[in-house]
């Protein structure tokens, strides 16, 4: 049974507040999960389990919120992704917007790419099959 | 040494829920630290006890292989203060577990009404190191941590349980 955007973002951001201890209001889907949330690595760890539950869906690890991009000596060359670790990375997040990213792919700034919006095409793609917006 | 802040299991259902109780004594130094009115139990040391039993629940459904680490304390509410004298017994559930990682929720009870809700978030920390590499022998899982475990299993043997 699928599910209207608008719900699944409501769902996500109260799985948010409860899971970072933000307000509503600062979980806009242009938010950053590290930069604007102040998630910590151990948050998208809680994150992932409370969006299982929340949707009733199985997260593989690594698939919402990849690593092992970062961890290949063979996609990192000075601190930035190479063309091959670019075009992996982006295999791997459909769900994630490149745009801005991919101007400068610095590895310190990947974490821009977990955005709220992110999760919300992730779990929008996983139950409704949509493509990223 | 590690501080043991649970002092025995007293059921324990695999892979789903444990309980364990700690008598609170006049005795404990660390009482006399919290309020100068009357000893107190540190809040701070019944999330240890839940943890500790939490941990050892969540240790056991992988047959301790994996280094469980407490990773986050999702919620911790407490109702009332607990002083010398009482019992307090923690029991806690799993909630979600995979490889990576494990939820549970529990219950602080005293004198068996229940006072406090702490759940929490473990890590299995050798899959969530990034290639980071931590020693090989499992330092969670220590033969004194252990022996709260195993002399459970012994009682309940003894009784033919």
């Amino acid at each position: 049974m699928g599910m209207s955007r608008d719900d699944i973002f409501s769902r996500v951001r109260e799985n948010l507040v409860d899971a970072l201890g933000v307000d509503d209001d600062e979980v806009a889907e242009s938010a950053t999960l590290t930069g604007d949330l102040g998630a910590e690595s151990i948050d998208f760890l809680d994150i992932v389990f409370r969006l299982e539950k929340a949707f009733s869906i199985k997260i593989p690890r690594g698939e919402l919120f990849p690593d092992d991009v970062l961890n290949n000596p063979d996609f990192v060359s000075g601190g930035k992704l190479t063309p091959q670790g670019l075009a992996q990375l982006k295999k791997a997040m459909p769900h994630a917007d490149f745009t801005e990213f991919q101007k400068d792919p610095d590895v310190n700034k990947v974490p821009n790419l977990f955005t709220v919006r992110t999760i919300v095409n992730y779990i929008d793609g996983k139950i409704n099959g949509a493509v990223a917006k | 040494m590690r501080w043991i802040w649970i002092d025995r299991f007293v059921e324990f259902e695999p892979g789903k829920r444990a309980v364990a109780i700690k008598n609170v004594t006049l005795a404990e130094e660390h009482l006399h630290d919290v309020c100068a009115a009357r000893p107190t139990m540190p809040f701070s040391l019944m999330i240890e006890g839940m943890a500790q039993t939490a941990g050892i629940l969540v240790g056991q459904a992988r047959g301790f292989r994996e280094k469980v680490v407490l990773a986050k304390i999702r919620r911790a509410t407490f109702e009332r203060a607990v002083h010398p004298g009482e019992q307090l017994k923690y029991e806690a559930r799993i909630d979600q577990v995979d490889d990576a990682a494990a939820i549970t929720n529990g219950t602080v009870y005293v004198n068996d009404q229940p006072i406090g809700q702490i759940d929490l978030v473990f890590s299995h920390v050798d899959q969530n190191m990034r290639g980071l590499k931590l020693p090989e022998e499992n330092f969670v899982f220590t033969e004194q941590f252990m022996s709260l475990f195993k002399s459970f299993v012994a009682e309940q043997g003894a009784r033919g349980g």
